[in-house]
C-alpha cells in the first residue's frame, strides 16, 4: 500500500509517496532529496552523525519513521547557512579544529544548535560535554568542539542580550 | 528489517482495536523497537502508530494531587519541565542520566517502561536465547556475562531491564494507565514488569492489544523531594547503560528518617524495589551505619548468574551512597553529570 506524507525540509515543502513504510527519515533524505549532508554512521541511535532538528529538537534521524513523521519541519545540515554566510556554529567549528575527518561533524554540528535550543548547558564546559554525549567523533576532536560550542553559545548569549537591551 | 503493514489510527479506542490483530505492535518514537527491528530481533507483521494520538503528551496535577504523565510524553519534555524536576528531583535525574540528548527528545515515557533488554545474546539472533524464542536455551548462562541480572534471574534468563527512569518511578510508588479491549485499568509499576522464572518471553503483565496511556505519581511522592538521588555506575561516564543504579528517597522528620524509598538498576528483570531496606530505615538517624544496615538487607537474597559477583557489592556501595547523598539533601539544581559518582559536584566518598 502507497502512503502519502509531506514535510517541510529546509523551509521548502516536500511530497512523498512511500511505497514501503520502512523508510527512515535518514535514508529518505538521503536517497530521495540527495541531501547527503546527514550521515549514516551506526545507523543504530549510537553515534549521532544522523542527527537532524525534526520540529526544532535534535534526533537520531536513523530511528525515525519517515511515515511516522508526516507533517513535520525538518532541518539538516544543508539547511543552517544563509548563502555563503555559514551559521555562528558551523564558524565556530572552523575556527576553533571541531573536527579531523569531518564525518561527524554535520551531526555534532545539528546537535550543537539543538542544544542551544534547549538552553540547559550555558556556557559550562561540562555541562556541553554532557549534552553533546550522543555524537561521537572518532578522531577525537572532542576537545575543539566544546571549544566551538561554547564560543558559539557565547555568541548567541550576546545576540539575546542586544535584542533585549 | 522484516516488511510490515502500517497503521495510523485516530483514536486510543481505534488503536486497541487495531492492535487486537496477532503479530501487532505499537509504535511510539521507535527509538528501540526501529533498533531492534533492523537486527531482527522483532520481526512485527503490523505496526500500530500511536504517536499522533491526541491527549496522551500532557503532565497534569489531577485533583487528588497526583500527577499523570501522558504515555507519549517525551523523556526530555518531562525531565526538564520545571515543575516536575522540583517535585520529583530523583526521576528528573534519573531520566537525564539514560540515552543520549537525540534519543531522550523522540523517546516516550510509555516506551521507556517497555524498552527491552539489552543483553547481547537476546541482540545477537545467531544466539540462543528463552526470551526471544522460548525454549531456545540461554548462551549468556555460560557467555560474556559480567553485566548481567544478581536478583530474581532463572536458570532460563539471567538479563536486566535497562530503564534508569524506572528506578525512581518504582520507588515513589507510581502507577501505569492501561487502556485495553476490557477498557481501563490500573496496575502498580512494580507488577508491570515479570521475573523470569520459566518464561522469560513474558516480559510484563500486560495483556496482547493493551496500550499504555499514562503513568502516575501519587500525591505521596513530593514529599520526598527534599531527599532524593538517583546514582548510576556505567562503563562510561554518559551515554551508557546501568551497571547498577540506586534511586534513594527520605522523609527526614526532626533528625529521624519518617519514611524511605530504596530501588536499584541494572540488577533484575525488573526495576528492583527494596522494601526489606526501607522497613530497617523507619524511625531512625540517617547514618551511614544505618544505611550500610539498610544496603546489606536490599542485597541479601543476591546471587551470581555468571561473572558478576562484584555487582553484589557495587550495589551494596551505591546503596550507602545514593542514601548519604539523599540524606545530604537535594541538590538545587541537577549536576553536570547527571547520577554519576563521579561528578564535580556532590560526591561523597563513603
Amino acid at each position: 500500500m502507497n502512503h502519502s506524507i509531506s514535510l517541510t525540509v529546509n523551509g521548502a515543502r516536500r511530497d512523498f509517496v512511500l511505497d514501503d513504510p520502512r523508510v527512515t527519515l535518514l535514508d529518505l533524505l538521503r536517497e530521495r532529496l540527495h541531501l547527503t549532508g546527514t550521515k549514516k554512521g551506526c545507523d543504530r541511535g549510537q553515534c549521532g552523525a544522523c542527527t537532524i532538528l525534526v520540529d526544532g529538537k535534535r534526533i537520531n534521524s536513523c530511528l525515525a519513521l519517515a511515515i511516522s513523521h508526516d507533517g513535520a519541519d525538518i532541518l539538516t545540515i544543508e539547511g543552517v547557512a544563509r548563502g555563503d554566510q555559514l551559521h555562528p556554529v558551523q564558524a565556530a567549528f572552523i575556527a576553533h579544529d571541531g573536527f579531523q575527518c569531518g564525518f561527524c561533524t554535520p551531526g555534532q554540528i545539528m546537535s550543537a544548535i539543538g542544544m542551544m535550543n534547549e538552553a540547559q548547558a550555558g556556557n559550562d564546559p561540562e555541562r556541553i560535554r554532557e549534552c553533546m554525549s550522543g555524537n561521537l567523533c572518532r578522531c577525537g576532536a572532542y576537545a575543539g568542539i566544546v571549544d566551538a560550542v561554547l564560543e558559539a553559545q557565547a555568541g548567541a548569549d550576546e545576540s539575546n542580550q542586544r535584542r533585549s537591551a | 528489517m522484516k516488511q510490515f503493514d502500517y497503521v495510523r489510527p485516530a483514536t486510543v479506542a481505534e488503536a486497541v482495536a487495531a492492535a487486537a490483530q496477532p503479530g501487532t505492535m505499537y509504535l511510539a518514537a521507535g527509538t528501540n523497537l526501529l533498533d531492534l527491528m533492523k537486527g531482527n530481533v522483532s520481526r512485527p507483521d503490523r505496526l500500530v502508530d500511536v504517536t499522533h494520538l491526541d491527549g496522551l503528551d500532557r503532565i497534569e496535577r489531577l485533583a487528588d494531587g497526583s500527577l499523570r504523565i501522558g504515555a507519549l510524553v517525551s523523556n526530555a519534555d518531562l525531565a526538564h519541565d520545571v515543575e516536575f524536576a522540583k517535585a520529583y528531583p530523583v526521576v528528573a535525574e534519573a531520566l537525564l542520566s539514560g540515552a543520549s540528548a537525540q534519543l531522550r527528545n523522540a523517546a516516550t515515557v510509555g516506551g521507556n517502561l517497555l524498552q527491552r533488554t539489552r543483553c547481547a545474546y537476546f541482540y545477537d539472533t545467531a544466539s540462543r536465547c528463552n526470551k526471544r524464542e522460548a525454549g531456545s536455551g540461554c548462551d549468556a548462562r555460560e557467555g560474556e556475562n559480567r553485566a548481567h541480572a544478581v536478583l530474581g534471574w532463572s536458570e532460563s534468563c539471567i538479563a536486566t531491564h535497562p530503564s534508569d527512569f524506572c528506578v525512581p518511578l518504582v520507588a515513589l510508588d507510581a502507577v501505569v494507565e492501561i487502556e485495553g479491549r476490557g477498557g481501563r485499568r490500573e496496575i502498580a509499576l512494580d507488577d508491570l514488569h515479570r521475573l523470569p522464572a520459566n518464561t522469560p518471553e513474558r516480559e510484563s503483565a500486560l495483556e496482547p492489544g493493551d496500550l499504555i496511556v499514562g503513568v502516575r505519581l501519587p500525591a505521596a511522592a513530593p514529599g520526598f523531594a527534599a531527599h532524593a538521588r538517583y546514582l548510576k555506575v556505567r562503563e562510561r561516564t554518559s551515554y551508557a547503560f546501568a551497571i547498577v543504579s540506586a534511586a534513594a528517597a527520605l522523609r527526614i522528620e526532626n533528625g529521624k528518617v519518617a519514611e524511605a524509598r530504596l530501588a536499584l538498576g541494572g540488577v533484575a528483570a525488573k526495576p528492583w524495589r527494596a522494601r526489606a531496606a526501607e522497613d530497617v530505615l523507619r524511625g531512625v538517624a540517617p547514618t551511614v551505619d544505618a544505611f550500610q544496615e539498610a544496603a546489606w538487607r536490599a542485597l541479601v537474597d543476591a546471587k551470581p548468574s555468571g561473572d558478576n559477583a562484584y555487582k553484589i557489592e557495587l550495589a551494596r556501595r551505591i546503596v550507602v551512597r545514593a542514601l548519604t547523598l539523599a540524606a545530604a539533601g537535594t541538590p538545587a539544581r541537577i549536576p553536570a553529570l547527571p547520577a554519576s559518582p563521579f561528578a564535580s559536584s556532590g560526591a561523597i566518598h563513603v
